[in-house]
C-alpha cells in the first residue's frame, strides 16, 4: 500500500507529534508514503474565505503533483484533508472549475489522484482487523474521548465519517483495548483560528468540549486534527490561568496511540512534547 | 361523403389568448369532408352547446369536432350535447387545443399552426368513427374495508347502515388503529377511547359488518362492480370459534414481548390481544417469540385453554370472495426519528415521539396514566416539544406539512400540565397551524391558562448531560441563541405512508404519489376517489389528516360506494376490443395478457373446401373489456381492433398529421 | 429604531445579493427562518447577528448591513449550519461568500479575524508554505498585543514545534502569480 504523502504545515511546526506518530504507524503497518514532491499550503480556511479559486487552486496544485507520482493522498491533517477532498469533489464535477484551477496552478489536474485522510487509510484500508493482529499492547481500558472536529466530518459530501455521532476513531479505541467513552460533543467546533486570532470567544468554545470530555469522566481525548490539538492541549493553560479552569486532561493524536499500541516508544512519537503532561496517564496504563 | 362540422372553443382567454381561433375555425373549414366551422367564446356553455345542435341541424351534419380543452374534461358535456342534436354521442372527436397547446405554447403564431394541425388530426379521425352503444353488467353489492381504524371503521358503519354487505380486512389482531394509541383528543380533550370503543362494538355487532382482523389483502382482480379479491387469514393459532377470550392463556403466557401497541414502553405476552377493548377480543399467538415455535417446549397455552381453542398447527388461509366496491382506509406509520443524529439517532431513551407520550399519558397504558420517562421512571417536570420533526425538512425528512401535529403538541402540553402540576413545557415551533374548529382557541388556552411556553425555533441539538437533557435552540424572534435542560424531549415526529402502502397500490392498481399517499383521482373534486374505477381512499392513506377529517372523509367514500352498490346494473364504456374472427388464428396470446380477463375461446364452424372445419377464436366479453387496447397490440394477425380507435382512425390521425 | 424602507432595500441590494447567491450557489429566498444553523452555531454566542438573521437580511435586500456585520467574520467555517439545514442550503458558504465581498468592499468588520487571515495568506504568498512562528509575531504586532501568546512562545520553541526561520518551497513563484492569477480572476467575473 503507497500513498502521496501531504504532511502540511502544521504536521511541520505545532503538530510536529502528529508527523513523528504518522510516519511511525505506517512503518509499523507496511503503508509506504512518499512525499508529495515541494508541496504548498492548502490555504485552510483562511484561502477559501479570502477568495474562492485560491482555495481550490492552492490543495489542486498538491493534487496535480501527486497525479504525476501516480498516487492518492494521504493527508493527516484534517484541514488540509478538508481542503483537498473540497478541490478533488470540485474539479471532478465541473470541467469549468477544472481549466480555471489548471491556468491559475499552471498544471492540470484530472481528478484521478483522490485524497484520503490518515484515519481512512490506518483505519479502514489498512483495517481494525489487521491492526488487532499487530497489537503489541493495549490501552488497558483507558478511557478515551474521540474528538473528530469539523472539518473530518462536514459538510455532508466531502466529511468522511458521520457528521453528528462518527466512530472511525471510538472503534479504535475499542479495538486497541480502551473504553470509547460516548460523549456528546465528538463534532462541536473548537473554534478553529478564533482561540489565536479572538481568544475570548474561542477560548469559551474549547472550554464547553473539555468541561463536556471533563464531566464524562475521561482520562484523554483523542483528535485527528493538527489545530484541534493545539487549541484543546495549549489552551488549557490559558483557561486555567486566566478562567478559573482546573483542566488537566491529555490530548492524543490518534496515531500516537496507535503506534505505542503497535510497540513504537511513546518517547519517539512526541508525547512528550505535549503542553498537558501525558506522563501520568501512560504510566496509569503501563503504557510507558 | 361525410358531413363534418367543426366548432372551435376560445375558452375566454385560455385558449384565444395565445391562439388565433378565428384562423383555426377558417383553416378548419377548407378540410375535406368538414362543411361547417365556427368558433365561440364558450363552446361548453348552454348557448355554446345550442350553436352545435343547430348547426347538426341546418347543415345536417353528421360528425362533428370540438377543438377545446381535453376531453377529461368536457367530452361527457359534447356527447350528450349531440346526442340531444340527434346524433350518436361517439360520433364527436375532441381536439385538446388548450392543455396540448395554448397552456404550454406562449408564441400566437405557433400555436395557431399547431392548433390548426391538432383540428385536422381529429376532422381525419371522426370521419372514421362509427356509431357506437354502451353495454351493462351485474353489480356485486359488498363492500370491501381495507383497515379497521376509525376511517374504515366509520366507512363501514355507513355503508353496512345503507343495507350493504361489508368485509373490515385488518392487519393487525384487533379493530381500532391508531386511534386505539391516542389519550385524549383535541380540541375537546375527551377520551378516544371512550368515543371509540362503541364504534368498534357498533361494527363487531352490525348484522351487515364481517370483521376479519389479523388478515391482509393478497391479491385484487376483476374490475369495478366486480372485483375478486384474495384475503390471507394469518395463521392465529386461536381458533374463533371456540375462544371465548377469557384472557387465562395471556396470563399464564411465559414469554414477554416488547408491545407494539404501547410503542415499546410496555411489555405484552407472547400469546396476547394488544389492549383490553380489542376487538374480536381474541388473541394471537406471535409465533417469533412464542417459546412453543421456538424451541417446540412449553404449550402451556394450550394447557390451560378451558376450550381448547389454542391451534399451534393452524396455517394461513386463503378465502375469495367478490366485491363491487374496495375502499382503502390503512392509515399512516409515524416518521422515524433515528435519521436525526442531532438528537441522538433514536438512542435516547428520554427523546420519544408524541405516539410515546399518548401510552405514557394513557390510563391502560405502560404508566398507568402517570407520566414518567422512560430512562429511569422519574416524573419529569421540564419537557421539550420539538414540532416538525420529519415534517418540512426535505433534507431529513418529508417536504409536506403533517397538520396533526400543532394540535396534538398543544394537547400534550396541556396534559403535562394537568397531569404533573408545576411542570414546565417549551414548544420549539416554526409556524403554529391551527386552521380547525376551535382550534386556535385550543392553542391561545395551551399558551394562557396551560402557561406552555412558545419558542419559534428548529431545534439544532439534544444531548444528555448528567440526569438531563440539553436542548438547543434559537428564539427567533429574539435572534439569540437558547438553551433548556430538560428531564424528556418529546418529538413531534410526521405523519408518513405505511410503510407497505406501495405493494397495495400496486395489489389494487391504484396510484400513489412521491411520499407513498395514495393519490386521488382530483385533488379538489374528487377528493375520496381513485383513478381506479370502484377503489375509494378513507383517512390518512390519503395524506396526513386528523380524526375529525379522517371521519368526514371515511363517510364522504362511504357515500361514492354506496353509489355504486345501489345501482343494480352498471354502464359499461362503449370503446371496447372487437374481434375480427376471419383474421383471428387462434393464438390466444391476447387472452394471457388481458388484464380483466374479458378474452375467452370461442369454437367456430368455417367451410373450408367444402367441408365445415371447426376452429378456435378469441372472444371479447364487451362488459368485461375496459377498453386498454393491449389486446389490440399484442395481436399479431391485426383482428383485434379497439372501438373508438380503431388502427384505421389512428392512423387516419398519423396520416393527416404527417403527411 | 427607524422602519426599513423595503422598497428601496431590496433594489438598493439587489446585485449584490445576487453575487452571493451566485458565488454561494445558494438561494437566500429558499431560507424558512428556522433558526436551526443559529441553534447549532457554535460561535453565534458572540455574533451582532446570527446566520439566520444574516439569511433575513439578504432576503429583504440588506446587503451591506451583512458585509459590514462582525458575525461574517466570526463564522469559523465549522458547517454545522450546513450540516444540519432542513433546507439543505449552506450558511456556511453564503457566510464565506460575504466575507469575499466584504474584503472587496473594504470593510471588514472583525480586524484582529481579517489581519489573522491576510498575515496568514501572505506568509503563504511569499514562502509557498505558512510559517507559524511568523504569523504569530506579525499577528499580534499588527493588532497590539505584542505580548499575546508570547508565554507559550519559548516552550514552543523547545518542543521544536515553532522553526525560526520559514521554510521555502521551491515553487514560491508560481505560488505567488497564483495569488495574482486567482485574484485577477475572480474580480472579472464580478
Amino acid at each position: 500500500m503507497k500513498y502521496a504523502y501531504y504532511p502540511g504545515c502544521s504536521l511541520h511546526s505545532t503538530g510536529i507529534e502528529y508527523n513523528m506518530s504518522t510516519l511511525a504507524v505506517a512503518k509499523k503497518l507496511n503503508v509506504e508514503l512518499e512525499e508529495i514532491p515541494d508541496w504548498n499550503c492548502c490555504g485552510a480556511s483562511a484561502g477559501h474565505t479570502t477568495n474562492h479559486l485560491l482555495g481550490l487552486a492552492l490543495p489542486a496544485r498538491n493534487l496535480a503533483i501527486a497525479e504525476k507520482q501516480g498516487l492518492d493522498v494521504m493527508a493527516p491533517c484534517a484541514s488540509c484533508y478538508n481542503r483537498m477532498k473540497t478541490a478533488e469533489v470540485a474539479v471532478k464535477s465541473s470541467p469549468e472549475i477544472r481549466a480555471k484551477v489548471a491556468e491559475i496552478t499552471e498544471m492540470d489536474y484530472a481528478g484521478n489522484s483522490g485524497v484520503k485522510s490518515a484515519l481512512e487509510v490506518f483505519l479502514k484500508e489498512v483495517g481494525l482487523e489487521k491492526i488487532k493482529a499487530s497489537l503489541v499492547r493495549n490501552l488497558g481500558g483507558m478511557k478515551v474521548a474521540a474528538y473528530y472536529g469539523c472539518l473530518l466530518v462536514r459538510p455532508n459530501g466531502i466529511g468522511m465519517d458521520d457528521p453528528e455521532d462518527p466512530m472511525t476513531m471510538d472503534d479504535m479505541i475499542t479495538a486497541l483495548g480502551g473504553e470509547a467513552v460516548q460523549w456528546p460533543f465528538k463534532t462541536e467546533c473548537c473554534g478553529a483560528s478564533l482561540p489565536t486570532a479572538r481568544s475570548k470567544v474561542g477560548l469559551k468554545m474549547v472550554n464547553d468540549i473539555l468541561q463536556m470530555a471533563d464531566i464524562s469522566g475521561v482520562d484523554a481525548i483523542v483528535t485527528a486534527c493538527p489545530l484541534c490539538f493545539v487549541n484543546l492541549d495549549m489552551r488549557q493553560n490559558d483557561l486555567n490561568k486566566k478562567a478559573g479552569g482546573n483542566f488537566n486532561i491529555p490530548i492524543f493524536y490518534f496515531t500516537e496511540l496507535l503506534a505505542i499500541a503497535l510497540g513504537e516508544k511513546p518517547g519517539k512519537v512526541g508525547v512528550k512534547k505535549h503542553f498537558v503532561s501525558t506522563a501520568q496517564v501512560l504510566d496509569k496504563y503501563n503504557l510507558k | 361523403m361525410r358531413k363534418v362540422g367543426v366548432f372551435v372553443c376560445h375558452c375566454g382567454s385560455n385558449i384565444a389568448g395565445t391562439v388565433d381561433v378565428e384562423k383555426v375555425a377558417q383553416e378548419a373549414a377548407k378540410f375535406p369532408n368538414v362543411v361547417f366551422a365556427t368558433d365561440y367564446k364558450y363552446m361548453c356553455s348552454e348557448p355554446g352547446q345550442q350553436v352545435i345542435k343547430d348547426a347538426i341541424k341546418e347543415h345536417n351534419l353528421d360528425r362533428v369536432v370540438v377543438a377545446s380543452c381535453s376531453p377529461r374534461m368536457h367530452e361527457p358535456t359534447f356527447r350528450r350535447c349531440i346526442q340531444t342534436g340527434g346524433l350518436n354521442p361517439y360520433l364527436l372527436e375532441m381536439a385538446n387545443i388548450r392543455e396540448h397547446c395554448s397552456w404550454v405554447h406562449p408564441d400566437k403564431a405557433k400555436g395557431t399552426v399547431k392548433a390548426i394541425d391538432l383540428v385536422r388530426k381529429a376532422a381525419a379521425k371522426v370521419v372514421k368513427n362509427e356509431p357506437l352503444q354502451k353495454s351493462s353488467i351485474n353489480i356485486t353489492k359488498r363492500a370491501l374495508v381495507i383497515g379497521g381504524g376509525i376511517a374504515g371503521i366509520q366507512v363501514a358503519l355507513d355503508i353496512a347502515d345503507a343495507g350493504f354487505p361489508v368485509t373490515i380486512v385488518e392487519k393487525e389482531p384487533t379493530i381500532g388503529g391508531r386511534m386505539a394509541q391516542i389519550d385524549k383528543t383535541f380540541p375537546t380533550l375527551d377520551c378516544s377511547a371512550c368515543i371509540l370503543t362503541p364504534k368498534m362494538v357498533d361494527a363487531a355487532q352490525h348484522p351487515n359488518i364481517e370483521i376479519i382482523s389479523y388478515a391482509e389483502v393478497d391479491k385484487v382482480e376483476g374490475y369495478v362492480g366486480n372485483f375478486d379479491i384474495t384475503i390471507r387469514k394469518k395463521a392465529r393459532s386461536v381458533d374463533m370459534n371456540k375462544c371465548t377470550g377469557c384472557g387465562t392463556c395471556w396470563e399464564k403466557c411465559p414469554t414477554k414481548v416488547d408491545s407494539e401497541f404501547d410503542m415499546q414502553l410496555g411489555k405484552r405476552k407472547a400469546i396476547y390481544t394488544p389492549f383490553p377493548q380489542a376487538v374480536p377480543n381474541k388473541p394471537v399467538i406471535d409465533r417469533e417469540h412464542c417459546l412453543k415455535f421456538k424451541t417446540g417446549k412449553c404449550g402451556i397455552c394450550e394447557k390451560v385453554c378451558p376450550t381448547g381453542a389454542v391451534d399451534f398447527t393452524m396455517e394461513d388461509e386463503l378465502i375469495t370472495q367478490q366485491y363491487g366496491a374496495i375502499v382503502v382506509a390503512t392509515g399512516f406509520d409515524q416518521f422515524d426519528h433515528s435519521v436525526y443524529g442531532e438528537y441522538g439517532y433514536g438512542k435516547y431513551p428520554d427523546v420519544i415521539t408524541g405516539l410515546h407520550f399518548e401510552r405514557l399519558v394513557n390510563a391502560s397504558g405502560p404508566t398507568m396514566g402517570k407520566i414518567k420517562r422512560p430512562s429511569d421512571h422519574k416524573v419529569p417536570e421540564t419537557v421539550v416539544f420539538i414540532k416538525c420533526v420529519g415534517s418540512r425538512d426535505e433534507a431529513k425528512g418529508k417536504t409536506y406539512c403533517s397538520r396533526t401535529c400543532c394540535m396534538y403538541t398543544a394537547k400534550h402540553a396541556t396534559l403535562m400540565a394537568e397531569k404533573v402540576k408545576g411542570s414546565k413545557s417549551y414548544i420549539f415551533y416554526m409556524d403554529v397551524r391551527t386552521p380547525g374548529k376551535g382550534y386556535e382557541e385550543f392553542y391561545k388556552r395551551t399558551q394562557g391558562e396551560y402557561g406552555a411556553q412558545y419558542i419559534r425555533g428548529r431545534v439544532s441539538k439534544v444531548y444528555p448531560k448528567g440526569d438531563k437533557l440539553v436542548v438547543r435552540g434559537e428564539d427567533s424572534l429574539l435572534g439569540r441563541p437558547v438553551e433548556i435542560e430538560a428531564d424528556m424531549v418529546v418529538l413531534a415526529s410526521a405523519m408518513v405512508a405505511r410503510s407497505d402502502a406501495g405493494d397495495l397500490a400496486r395489489t389494487l392498481g391504484i396510484s400513489y404519489d412521491k411520499d407513498n399517499f395514495f393519490t386521488e383521482a382530483h385533488p379538489k373534486l374528487r377528493p375520496v376517489e381513485t383513478h381506479t374505477a370502484g377503489v375509494f381512499l378513507a383517512g390518512a392513506c390519503q395524506g396526513p389528516k386528523d380524526i375529525p377529517d379522517s371521519v368526514a372523509q371515511a363517510g364522504a367514500a362511504a357515500a361514492k360506494a354506496i353509489g355504486l352498490l345501489a345501482k343494480s346494473q352498471m354502464e359499461t364504456e362503449a370503446t371496447v376490443s372487437q374481434v375480427d374472427e376471419s383474421r383471428c388464428s387462434g393464438c390466444l396470446l391476447c387472452k394471457s395478457i388481458c388484464p380483466y380477463k374479458a378474452i375467452d375461446v370461442k369454437i367456430i364452424a368455417e367451410r373450408v373446401g367444402g367441408k365445415t372445419v371447426e376452429r378456435q377464436v378469441a372472444s371479447v366479453n364487451k362488459s368485461l373489456c375496459q377498453g386498454c387496447g393491449a389486446c389490440t397490440v399484442a395481436c399479431r394477425a391485426g383482428s383485434l381492433n379497439l372501438l373508438g380507435f380503431t388502427n384505421e382512425q389512428i392512423l387516419a390521425e398519423v396520416e393527416a398529421v404527417c403527411l | 429604531m427607524q422602519p426599513i424602507n423595503l422598497t428601496s432595500a431590496l433594489a438598493a441590494g439587489k446585485d449584490l445579493v445576487a453575487k452571493v447567491q451566485t458565488a454561494s450557489g445558494v438561494d437566500v429566498k429558499a431560507c424558512y427562518q428556522c433558526g436551526k444553523c443559529s441553534a447549532g452555531c457554535p460561535v453565534a454566542f458572540a455574533m451582532d447577528y446570527t446566520p439566520r438573521q444574516v439569511m433575513r437580511m439578504l432576503q429583504l435586500g440588506l446587503a451591506e448591513e451583512t458585509i459590514k456585520s462582525r458575525a461574517i467574520w466570526l463564522c469559523a467555517q465549522c458547517e454545522t449550519c450546513s450540516a444540519r439545514c432542513p433546507r439543505s442550503l449552506e450558511p456556511a458558504k453564503v457566510m464565506e461568500a460575504l466575507r469575499i465581498e466584504a474584503k472587496r468592499a473594504g470593510f471588514e468588520a472583525d480586524d484582529e479575524i481579517a489581519t489573522f487571515n491576510e498575515k496568514f495568506l501572505r506568509s503563504v504568498a511569499s514562502n509557498g508554505r505558512v510559517f507559524e512562528a511568523g504569523l504569530i509575531v506579525g499577528y499580534n504586532m499588527a493588532t497590539v498585543q505584542p505580548l499575546k501568546d508570547a508565554g507559550v512562545a519559548p516552550s514552543m520553541l523547545a518542543k521544536g514545534k515553532l522553526k525560526l526561520f520559514p521554510s521555502k518551497i521551491r515553487g514560491r513563484d508560481v505560488i505567488n502569480r497564483m495569488f495574482t492569477k486567482a485574484e485577477k480572476m475572480e474580480a472579472d467575473n464580478k
